[in-house]
């Protein structure tokens, strides 16, 4: 007996099932104390409880059944399903650029799984075709699955592995990189991504959806769209994160991959580039930059790939009453890196002061970034920011927390030399710290107040 | 075969509909009364046109669980349509505009679904699956309804039969249109996301006027539960309709039941002369594996034409195709409905899957009224190498648009060969009705990811069952055994005050027909004074009775009360009149109509007994009163 017979039933609904040969994907009538139901037995979810049978009627519609009131299971056929994104060839044109799309996970392209109930993503050339045809008008598409991974189960294997992937496709010569990947930590590895990857001659897009593409009502399509269109045309050779600029389907935005965040758990507009503005806007029709100082495509293939990472290096983000036992147990655990998301300028309370000096005692780098996410440290301002420096706290400018904790990461995989790492953290590569920040870079707009709402009843947002 | 000729609608007896193997079911909607919205925490039932921002989207064709795309869907896309939402932040949170995941659903509204699922008798369900269906029109933002079954294999009594209730579903309701004009859709979003019930029926009516009563009686069933909102928009009607050797067509969207035994009459007079026009065509030698057509652009034959339309869409630059169906002469002008032919279904496609939004959209070479010139028509018909026994159809539109419609002129006419295309259609005012989109499969249907499978307990369904009202018709049956006025009987049983009136009736010990008149006749004569205000709430009615029945007001004092109920929420009583307060007022009254000239001897005791009553209605009754003077006249009460 194959272990897909019964999937996902357990304890009563099993055994019940069981009692009647009732397969999953029978056509069935069951008869119920209360009842009778005609359908389809289908998989259950294995968290679901093992207490009811779910079929489904003859009307589409699913319904569970307690296996307490079942009577009778008479099996009078059975219907498979067959999930298949419809699959064509990818048509090639010589004349087109050619792009290659890495997957990591996430799903741009999917379907359902009947036992769980989760979208499994769909990848292949043809099955994007299947599903997105417009992408062969913009070039020739080849894919290659990378890993399958929730966004959050990526990590230093995952970005070297990548980032490796990105320096053969660049020797190859594709005219970009797009990079599938899960919303909720595309920041973290586009950060990574701009260390690692160095003076790409081409765009590497990374790119997701906020609503799966099993829904009508998808941002997957569209993503697709803008940041193969990016890949395949744009002249800005950095690592960038395409997502959608409104809630509506009109454009998309290209962030710097050192200065974006995921900043609402579930609008389709969740990426905003933070104290800066973003490189360009991208529509299925154009590319349209809003700077100009983005590094330029270039026709060589001189890329540097340096994937070292020293995993042993932390985020904490300080609250008030932290206790230095959280510091400490960083020490004790040898750590060599801490990036602190400090408050306002850049501040813990003094409780955390003999942490920190043994911190410097052991030789762990540690750097302050700013909770506010927009603006930069200024240790000066205060006593306390004196004070944490005398005990080596080095000042993040205004780097992320998280783009800090990627480029310390990043650091201290190549030298222990805590000087060495200064230099690498305080010298620019990617955007990540920036010498000003435009009157601009801040805006978030407070609703309510009539000029905004006057903006908003005019633009779609 | 289909001898039969459709007579006008009120000559068409029973028979005939029998004769055509006429078939229908419903499936009716109606909005539960509740608070709050059926998935998120917005208001429910707050209308306004207003709006503060407005957001774009488009609608994508997806897998569907069982794998395949489902053919609405690959119409909708045909169609690629920009899909407007106006939004007021007060109606509509960021779950409606698809960018928040589902919250639990609302209890109240659940327990009202399975409420009434358990009045139409059907077979609960122990876990309810919320389902995506999908609707790629854009009417709701994702691109599905949320939805789920909660029973189904319900029955109602009807004539000496049963009508079959299929299933019952609770979903949430979608937008309203505005507007529907080219590739631009536009919608409000205000009631989008209100929990209301689908209750499916058999198709088990064999006439137009069945298929109207059998809607009234659900209707009023809900309502009797008190967990339904009423007025326009409330409750609305998809209609099935079929004949004999026809297809399943949906009528979606019926607002009114009245105007259901006319659009159910067109639409069975539709498919019976669809199915008569493919006998045509076979007598014709024309069958889906001989049907021929031809398309070709006549822009430059057309370009001086003096036929407005026409000549706007080349003044625009526009492309005109023309349409060749080989042997059809005549047959766009087949009748299908009243006043209504088959030209009309290939228009409708036009229409709708071009989006060629402003008629005319096509004309054709079997039209008797003023197009294009006699020598248009033949320069075009040289063109093309047409014969004499065909059909030109003439579509124009921008290049892609113009094309798509070419291609929906050929695939209708060649489905005219196949039979009646499966498909929903929209209800007009006069009673006919136009193509909608192509019917969607039960491939649509998608478990809803975000929710998990929600557990209905026993105890629940056995606690909501007491809440219950009896089903109208046994109530009816009882209510003609206490001989409560006729036309008191039917309003009643459908009212939420049923089993107040059971109560009044069997514990309180109140006379039936005072009770029934007084919750229905008298509340609905009140209510012309007082349009706005609500129905009086049962709680009130208990405490009004409880004041008649231990004497504290009298009968005229219940109608006192209720005024007072309608026009404030606090409930006063007038306290019963007292012997020697009585006594006072009937003196100074008789002191007051000695002074006064009274004309007519024989009326003062009658205007001492108006007099006498203005001071203390509602306080003593009438009889009372007339006793003490002496007077004998009709008295009100
Ligand atoms: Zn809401």
């Amino acid at each position: 007996m194959a272990s897909d017979d019964y999937k996902g039933y357990r304890g009563e609904a099993l055994s019940t099932l069981k009692n009647f040969d009732a397969l999953v994907w029978s056509d069935v009538e069951i008869k119920t104390s209360r009842g009778s139901y005609t359908g389809i037995i289908l998989p259950r979810s294995e968290t679901a409880d093992p207490l009811h049978v779910v079929i489904k009627l003859r009307s589409g519609y699913n319904i569970g059944i307690a296996v307490s009131k079942i009577q009778n299971i008479k099996i009078t056929g059975r219907k498979e399903a067959h999930y298949k994104i419809p699959e064509k060839a990818f048509p090639y044109d010589p004349k087109k650029p050619n792009v290659k799309l890495l997957g990591t996970g996430g799903t741009i392209a999917s379907r359902l799984d009947y036992r769980t109930g989760a979208v499994i993503p769909a990848f292949s050339p043809g099955e994007l075709y299947g599903s997105v045809p417009e992408l062969a008008d913009i070039c020739n598409l080849e894919t290659e699955k990378l890993y399958g991974v929730f966004s959050e189960n990526m990590g230093p294997e995952q970005w070297r592995g990548t980032a490796e992937a990105i320096g053969r496709e660049i020797e190859k010569g594709v005219q970009g990189i797009v990079i599938g990947h899960g919303t909720d930590t595309m920041h973290h590895t586009a950060a990574i991504l701009s260390f690692m990857v160095q003076n790409s001659p081409v765009p590497i897009v990374m790119v997701g959806s906020q609503r799966s593409s099993d829904r009508p009502s998808s941002d997957a399509a569209l993503n697709l769209q803008h940041s193969v269109k990016t890949a395949a045309e744009s002249d800005i050779a950095e690592v960038m994160v395409c997502m959608f600029g409104p809630t509506s389907d009109t454009y998309g935005l290209l962030h710097r991959g050192t200065r974006v965040r995921k900043m609402h758990s579930s609008y389709r507009s969740t990426f905003r580039t933070i104290g800066d503005i973003p490189i360009a806007m991208v529509s299925t029709e154009k590319i349209t930059p809003i700077r100009t100082d983005y590094k330029k495509r270039r026709n060589d293939k001189n890329v540097i790939i340096n994937t070292a990472f020293e995993e042993k290096v932390s985020i904490v983000y300080y609250y008030p009453n932290m206790k230095p036992d959280i510091i400490d147990s960083l020490i004790d655990n040898d750590y060599k890196g801490i990036v602190i998301a400090g408050t306002g300028l850049g501040h813990v309370n003094k409780p955390l002061y003999p942490a920190l000096k043994r911190a410097k005692e052991k030789g762990i780098a540690v750097y302050m970034t700013v909770q506010t996410l927009w603006g930069y440290v200024q240790m000066y301002v205060y006593d306390t920011g004196r004070d944490m420096m005398e005990l080596g706290v080095i000042p993040g400018e205004n780097m992320l927390p998280e783009v800090g904790y990627m480029k310390l990461g990043w650091a201290l995989g190549q030298t222990n030399d805590l000087e060495k790492v200064r230099d690498i953290m305080m010298t620019p590569i990617a955007g990540e710290i920036t010498e000003r920040e435009p009157s601009n870079g801040y805006l978030i707009f407070q609703g309510g107040i009539p000029e905004v709402e006057e903006f908003i009843s005019k633009y779609r947002k | 075969m289909h001898k039969f000729i459709f007579k006008p609608f009120d000559e068409m007896t029973e028979k005939d509909y029998a004769t055509v193997g006429f078939k229908s079911g419903l499936e009716i909607h109606q909005q539960l009364l509740t608070e709050k919205k059926l998935f998120c925490r917005c208001p429910a039932g707050r209308y306004s046109d207003k709006y503060d921002a407005e957001i774009l989207r488009h609608m994508r064709p997806t897998l569907s669980e069982l794998g395949e795309y489902d053919g609405t869907a690959l119409m909708e896309f045909k169609t690629k349509k920009e899909i407007i939402y106006r939004i007021k932040r007060e109606t509509v949170c960021t779950y409606e505009m698809d960018d928040t995941p589902p919250f639990q659903i609302d209890d109240h509204a659940l327990d009202s679904a399975l409420a009434i699922g358990m009045l139409y008798g059907c077979t609960m369900v122990d876990e309810v699956h919320i389902a995506r269906k999908q609707y790629l029109d854009g009417s709701i933002p994702t691109g599905f309804q949320r939805t789920a079954i909660v029973g189904v294999d319900g029955n109602i009594p009807y004539k000496n039969r049963e009508i079959k209730i299929i299933q019952l579903s609770i979903e949430e309701d979608a937008c309203r249109e505005v507007s529907d004009i080219g590739h631009r859709r536009v919608y409000i979003t205000d009631r989008l996301g209100m929990p209301l019930i689908e209750t499916v029926t058999g198709p088990d009516m064999r006439t137009p006027i069945e298929v109207a009563e059998v809607a009234q009686i659900c209707r009023r069933l809900v309502r009797s539960t008190g967990r339904v909102r009423t007025g326009i928009g409330a409750g609305r009607e998809d209609v099935n309709v079929s004949v004999t050797g026809g297809t399943r067509i949906e009528i979606k969207g019926v607002p009114r039941i009245v105007s259901i035994p006319l659009l159910t009459y067109n639409e069975a007079m539709r498919q019976w002369n669809l199915l008569r026009l493919r006998e045509e065509l076979k007598r014709r030698g024309i069958t889906e594996k001989s049907f021929k057509s031809k398309t070709e652009n006549v822009t430059k034959i057309l370009r001086k034409t003096r036929y407005q339309p026409i000549q706007n869409a080349i003044e625009q630059g526009m492309k005109i195709n023309c349409v060749l169906l080989q042997g059809f002469k005549g047959l766009l002008r087949w009748q299908t409905q009243t006043d209504t032919y088959f030209s009309r279904e290939i228009s409708d496609r036009v229409r709708v899957v071009a989006c060629l939004t402003t008629l005319p959209n096509i004309i054709h070479s079997d039209s008797s009224g003023d197009t294009i010139a006699a020598s248009e028509w033949q320069n075009i018909k040289k063109q093309i190498g047409g014969k004499d026994d065909d059909t030109l159809v003439l579509v124009w539109g921008d290049e892609q648009d113009a094309n798509t419609g070419a291609q929906e002129i050929v695939i209708r006419a060649k489905e005219a060969t196949i039979g009646i295309p499966s498909e929903t259609r929209q209800a007009f005012r006069d009673g006919t009705n136009g193509f909608e989109r192509i019917l969607p499969g039960p491939d649509r249907m998608y478990p809803d990811t975000d929710l998990p499978p929600k557990r209905i307990e026993d105890e629940k369904l056995e606690k909501l069952h007491l809440t219950l009202p009896n089903r109208i018709w046994e109530n009816e049956k009882w209510y003609r055994k206490l001989k409560i006025p006729t036309d008191v009987i039917e309003p009643l049983a459908a009212s939420k005050y049923t089993k107040l009136f059971e109560m009044l009736v069997k514990d309180s010990k109140l006379n039936p027909t005072l009770v029934a008149v007084v919750l229905i006749q008298y509340q609905k004569r009140l209510k012309t004074y007082f349009p706005k205000a609500k129905q009086i709430e049962i709680e009130t009615f208990e405490e009004i009775f409880e004041a008649f029945k231990s004497g504290i007001i009298t009968r005229e004092g219940i109608i006192l009360a209720m005024k007072g109920a309608f026009t404030n929420s606090k409930l006063r009583f007038p306290k019963k009149i007292k012997s020697p307060e009585l006594t006072k007022v009937i003196k100074e009254s008789q002191k007051a109509i000695k002074k006064m000239k009274v004309q007519k001897k024989d009326k003062a005791t009658e205007i001492l007994m108006g007099m006498i009553m203005h001071k203390v209605r509602g306080r003593v009754e009438g009889r009372v009163v007339a006793e003490r003077i002496g007077f004998s006249g009709k008295g009100k009460n």
